[in-house]
């Protein structure tokens, strides 16, 4: 790899951490004005303009906590824990594509941190590693409840991540690659993957509110029941960390679906836009990408709030109607729909071609 | 049993439709009420800025008034204290001295008035028992938080209705 190329790598890497972990902060301060909106009050808005500190004050507040390592538990893992939720919930926004390529100086930049051709599983092992925080903490508390959580956590990860998987091969049979960029790609305009696929959408959907151990699926946190889950012995910034990798993967999240289905950094009437806006391809391609970016975000973003949005209104499920609704229901339901994409490509192949 | 009343409903347990089922339906009706409640007035009242309206009988913190010459109106006659349902009124009576005449309407006087905000119920008893016109209820001021409990009890220093000199309203 040449120099250049490495040296823009590595800040694109960094800025695309930096934007993660602004995103993870404000989303914060976005959940609770959120939750106060629909609650018809105000939220937040004493620490700065429109409350826009507040996460700082939030983190500054973390900070100043006592650390508290219960006497019976493994320490080391103890601290491990929330490190591993944190470091893995960054590594996933790696092989994201925020954007197509710019060009600057002959030279083709392309907006994504490492393209590798298995970007979609590497994002699923990334995730499916996420896990290993909450259980690890869970299991070094030494508390029962933290460990109930821990598995609860565990067992409901794995369920759901069976479903997802198998929604996405559905849209693998489309698109067949597994790169992130060539499936962003191939739903170029307005050919999204939404409207070839709304019930596998609708599976991953679901599947990405248990992975991310969001309600109505936080179980592996349901104080009612588990007092507070795996992190019920944590205190500090070690809390803090837990519950800002529960962020990150929203992120992560939010971005993966605006990928699959809703056509990444696309948007309609692209190219005729690019081509109305200047006569020199060049120009034309880099003002195209750059908003083709601000479309990546805005997608992003309205899935975060559609995080939200479900959080304040549905209530929490039951454990076993959580693992009923994933193994009876959304399993069949994803079988079903890679059939009827199977006998989809075959009709269009025989009848189109 | 006979039941009761007449207006008990019978509940048969239906089977549930597909759409009942499968959730979505039944979402969507709730994200749409939740999303009508994010666009709603919002009901908070940022307090120091702004006040909660009061009616206009509203009972806050006591005041012992002055007559129109700034002399204090009370004589200590303890019909307030008597009349007080939660026993927050004490005071002590004493003579007024020769030369005192431009402090105390009458020649008795209260040398100590106190009100424990912590017992008053605000419910105005003391106001109406008073034949002399000297103790109200404010509609417009409250006895706020402190951190002490022997703040609340208040004495004639924050009770007495500041003179007219000095009043900057």
């Amino acid at each position: 790899m040449e120099s250049v190329d490495l040296i823009y790598k590595t800040i694109y890497i960094l800025v695309i951490f930096g934007i993660t972990l602004l995103i993870a902060t404000y989303s914060t301060y976005a959940e609770r004005k959120v939750a106060a909106f629909i609650q018809d009050r105000i939220g937040p808005n004493r620490a700065g303009p429109f409350g826009l500190l507040q996460p700082l004050a939030d983190a500054g507040k973390m900070f100043f906590k006592e650390e508290f390592i219960p006497a019976k538990s493994n320490k080391a893992l103890f601290i491990l824990g929330p490190g591993v939720a944190m470091l893995i919930a960054c590594m996933s926004s790696a092989v994201i594509p925020f954007g197509d390529m710019l060009i600057i100086g002959g030279r083709e930049v392309y907006l994504q941190a490492i393209e590798v051709n298995i970007g979609l599983l590497y994002v699923f092992g990334v995730v499916s590693l996420g896990v290993y925080g909450v259980m690890i903490g869970g299991w070094a508390s030494n508390n029962k409840f933290s460990l109930l959580g821990a598995i609860r956590a565990a067992s409901q990860n794995i369920s759901y991540e069976l479903a997802m998987g198998l929604s996405i091969i559905a849209i693998l049979m489309m698109t067949g690659s597994l790169s992130l960029r060539e499936i962003a790609a191939q739903q170029a305009g307005f050919n999204w993957n939404i409207w070839y696929q709304p019930l596998g959408f609708i599976i991953f959907l679901v599947c990405a509110f248990a992975e991310t151990n969001r309600t109505p699926f936080d179980l592996p946190e349901c104080e009612a029941e588990l007092v507070g889950g795996y992190h019920t012995e944590y205190s500090s910034m070690k809390l803090g960390l837990f519950l800002f990798a529960e962020y990150i993967n929203i992120f992560v999240a939010s971005a993966v679906m605006a990928t699959l289905y809703f056509g990444a950094y696309n948007f309609p009437f692209m190219h005729e836009l690019g081509a109305l806006i200047s006569d020199d391809p060049v120009i034309a391609n880099n003002v195209i990408t750059i908003l083709g970016v601000v479309v990546m975000f805005a997608k992003i973003f309205f899935f975060i709030f559609f995080f939200m949005w479900v959080r304040w209104t549905l209530p929490r499920f039951r454990f076993d109607q959580l693992m009923k609704l994933g193994w009876q229901i959304l399993i069949p339901l994803a079988i079903l729909n890679i059939i009827l994409t199977g006998g989809g490509i075959l009709l269009k192949d025989h009848f189109f071609n | 049993m006979e039941p009761l009343t007449n207006r008990s409903k019978k509940l048969a347990k239906k089977e549930m439709t597909f759409a009942e089922k499968a959730y979505l339906p039944a979402i969507a009706q709730g994200l749409g009420i939740t999303l009508k409640h994010f666009f709603k007035k919002k009901s908070t009242i940022q307090y120091p800025e702004e006040t909660r309206q009061r009616s206009d009988v509203w009972r806050g913190l006591h005041v012992l008034k002055r007559d129109e010459e700034g002399r204090e109106r009370c004589t200590a006659c303890g019909l307030c204290a008597v009349a007080c349902p939660a026993e927050a009124i004490t005071m002590v009576a004493g003579e007024r001295k020769v030369g005192e005449e431009h402090l105390y309407r009458e020649e008795k006087y209260a040398v100590t008035y106190e009100v424990n905000m912590l017992r008053c119920i605000f419910c105005g008893m003391c106001e109406e028992a008073c034949p002399k016109a000297a103790i109200f209820l404010q509609d417009d001021k409250i006895a706020p938080a402190r951190y002490e409990r022997d703040e609340f009890i208040y004495g004639k220093d924050r009770l007495v209705e500041p003179l007219k000199t000095t009043e900057t309203k």
